[in-house]
């Protein structure tokens, strides 16, 4: 990997954004949207899938966003965000030719490569598709070094599956098994209705063989991981993407402590078997 | 120069005169000097001008949850045990501005912090105060992303260490292993006897320096019998001792009964961790000014008892008070191992003493290596 050399240089600090700017905006959801920026100074970001980075909106603040643009695409960086709140709502503001500060790309990646030779099952939920979509693009343009590819994406409504398109062009390979379930089946929606897990208790792939990466709230992924475990696919095979209140994305402020983990250094992607005790304990 | 040559590190005698020279010696070299002094009635490190600035003849007592300044029957200089906050502030203060933005057409522009700080000389630390400094500086200097400000300001900081003679009630630094001798971390290091009178030694090249120009006397036998009285004294005289191998395994009790019974006392007012010279945690503040085309982002020092410092969107993880007394010494006891290689924890007892309800945190292990002992027979 080709990473340190376009990290942050050591002697950057690393509370101090670059600014990129705001290329494309597109309106995935009703609340959810993806933008495409590009460095003001013409750095190439590089980084792999599963990292993410702190967005400033200038005055408003910063919040981390997972990448989810193709990890081999280098002419921009990529992020699909959600409105919730304020800083996630002023970034939902911005427009075409906007200046935006990002620091990163921070955090541990989705193993792609040691799971080379394996099914790959990815497991989604709701806005959680998009810091798996790096890995997804990954497998899809090294679909010969795997075996099985599956997503199973669960979602609110039908009017929330994100990437709909993009999922539906996916549908439609034939290397690739995608399924998707909604909560509340709406309109003519006539797919599976139920939480995602069901869809892992259905299989499609070989749980001696399979690594899954799972991406979404935190009881999802709980229960997602479960379900793994109790179709057969060991804890030390699944991977999954916490979620804490971070500040600085890069070990300094504390806020995300989980355990004795840093979820933004020593996560956000980690290895079920390293913290299913920690899934355990409330208020952690 | 009378008597003695310190080029060649023995330990020498410093006397009033000389630590008058020393902090005149640093000031010239462009140092600003920190060190103790009173101030509304309790010792707190600002800036010294010279000798005078000094809290001659003053000593502190406390306790859980007490705090107060007395008069010596002598007059010595560092009679005090500790300030009341470390030196964590000067090395990384409780507000930094991280960077100003400015608004450009559509754009904006990010100006870094920059100008000059002058260097900082130290004066006073102890040895617990340098242990923290040391944990602070693994912390901050990750190989990947340090933060340059405080790697910066200590390397660049000159230290005076002055070993404890005495220990205060709420001392344990003995059993934390990290004083109350002071072994690494400083230029020089003082220890006082008598008559402000002190034993002077290099732990630097910089600081064999600065005592080769000062006026120093060789120590007479009575002075280093003086020296090692005070030596043991302080290790005699700590008041609290943690049980290390109970606090380590916190991490393994998420559950134990004892977070009940300490947040039905605690307050979640976070004074434990303003105090705490290695507590670490920050929050970032984001500015405008009234036309809007000026903004800046601080960093504050935050602490894990607030309810927002780990709110997530739809709420937060440690709604509860005993969650965040749990994360906070379970963190500096137990899972600072994990990420930092030892405890987290200098025993300096300030949070003991600095505590509006006097919540012990040697006496909470205490209780917890109790119910171990209880339930492994
Ligand atoms: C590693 C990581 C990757 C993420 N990737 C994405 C993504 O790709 N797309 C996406 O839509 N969301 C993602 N999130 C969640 C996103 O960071 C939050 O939705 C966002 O911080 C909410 O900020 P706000 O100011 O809009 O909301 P408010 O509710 O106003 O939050 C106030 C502050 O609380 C903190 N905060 C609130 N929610 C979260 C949260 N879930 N995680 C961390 N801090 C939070 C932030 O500091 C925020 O500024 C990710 C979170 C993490 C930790
Ligand atoms: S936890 Fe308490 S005793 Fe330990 S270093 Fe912090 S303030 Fe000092
Ligand atoms: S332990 Fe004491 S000082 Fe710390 S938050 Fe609780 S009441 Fe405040
Ligand atoms: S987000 Fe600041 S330490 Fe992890």
């Amino acid at each position: 990997m080709t990473m340190t050399a376009h990290s942050l240089a050591e002697d950057r600090d690393p509370m101090l954004p670059r600014l990129f700017r705001v290329e494309k905006v597109r309106r995935d959801l009703s609340d959810t949207f993806t933008m495409e920026l590009l460095a003001e100074d013409g750095w190439e970001f590089v980084f792999r899938p599963g990292q993410f980075n702190m967005l400033y909106v200038f005055g408003v603040g910063e919040i981390p966003i997972s990448i989810s643009g193709d990890p081999a695409d280098r002419s921009c960086l990529v992020h699909t965000t959600r409105a919730v709140g304020q800083v996630s709502q002023a970034l939902n503001a911005l427009k075409a030719g906007d200046s935006i500060g990002v620091r990163g790309p921070f955090g541990t990646a989705w193993p792609v490569e040691s799971a080379y030779g394996r099914d790959l099952v990815f497991v989604a939920g709701g806005v959680g598709l998009a810091p798996l979509r790096p890995a997804i693009y990954h497998a899809m343009s090294n679909r010969d070094r795997y075996g099985r590819v599956m997503v199973l994406y669960g979602a609110r409504t039908p009017e929330d599956i994100l990437y709909k398109k993009e999922v539906e062009r996916w549908r439609g390979r034939f290397d690739m098994d995608v399924l998707v379930t909604v909560d509340r089946a709406t309109g003519k929606w006539s797919g599976n209705v139920g939480v995602v897990t069901n869809l892992v208790m259905k299989g499609g792939f070989d749980p001696q063989q399979a690594t899954a990466f799972i991406c979404g709230p935190e009881v999802m992924m709980r229960y997602g991981a479960q379900a793994m475990e109790k179709r057969g696919v060991g804890r030390d095979h699944i991977w999954l993407s916490m979620e804490r209140n971070m500040k600085c994305g890069c070990g300094l402020c504390g806020h995300c402590q989980w355990g004795p983990h840093f979820v933004c250094k020593d996560g956000p992607v980690f290895r079920y078997d390293r913290v299913a005790d920690l899934f355990s304990v409330s208020e952690l | 120069m009378p008597g003695v040559d310190a080029s060649n590190g023995a330990p020498a005698i410093l006397d009033k005169d000389g630590l008058g020279q020393l902090i005149a010696a640093l000031r010239t070299k462009g140092y600003r000097v920190v060190g103790p002094r009173s101030a509304d009635g309790a010792i707190v490190y600002d800036d010294i001008d010279d000798i005078e600035d000094l809290p001659a003849g003053l000593g502190d007592e406390t306790e859980g949850g007490r705090y107060r300044l007395r008069k010596r029957t002598d007059d010595v200089l560092f009679g005090y045990t500790l300030g009341a906050q470390g030196w964590k502030r000067f090395l990384y203060p409780p507000r930094q501005r991280l960077f100003a933005a400015r608004r450009q057409g559509a754009g904006f522009q990010v100006e870094a912090e920059e100008g000059e700080e002058a260097p900082m000389a130290f004066l006073g630390p102890r040895a617990c105060e340098l242990a923290a400094v040391a944990l602070q500086a693994r912390v901050f200097g990750d190989k990947t992303f340090p933060d340059p400000g405080y790697q910066a300001r200590l390397a660049a900081a000159f230290v005076v260490a002055v070993e404890c003679g005495a220990a205060a009630s709420t001392c344990f630094c003995a059993s934390m292993g990290t004083g109350p001798e002071v072994t690494s971390g400083h230029d020089i290091r003082l220890l006082e006897i008598k008559g402000q009178r002190f034993l002077a030694e290099a732990g630097s090249d910089r600081g064999r320096e600065i005592l080769t120009g000062l006026s120093l006397s060789a120590p007479t036998a009575a002075d280093l019998k003086m020296v090692a009285a005070a030596r043991k004294a302080a290790r005699a005289g700590q008041g609290r001792v943690l049980d290390r191998d109970t606090a380590a395994a916190l991490q393994s009790m998420p559950d134990h009964p004892r977070w009940d019974d300490v947040a039905a006392r605690c307050l979640s007012c976070g004074n434990c961790t303003m105090v705490c010279p290695t507590c670490f945690c920050t929050t970032v503040e984001d500015v405008t000014d009234l036309s809007g085309d000026h903004a800046e982002r601080w960093r504050k020092w935050d602490s894990c008892f607030s309810v927002e410092f780990s709110y997530i969107h739809g709420g937060a993880v440690r709604t509860e008070a005993k969650s965040r007394y749990r994360q906070w010494i379970t963190h500096k006891l137990s899972t600072w191992a994990d990420q930092f290689g030892s405890s987290g924890c200098v025993g300096c007892g300030r949070c003991i003493t600095w505590c509006p309800v006097g919540i012990d945190i040697t006496a909470e292990v205490a209780a917890i290596a109790a119910t171990r002992k209880g339930t492994q027979g």
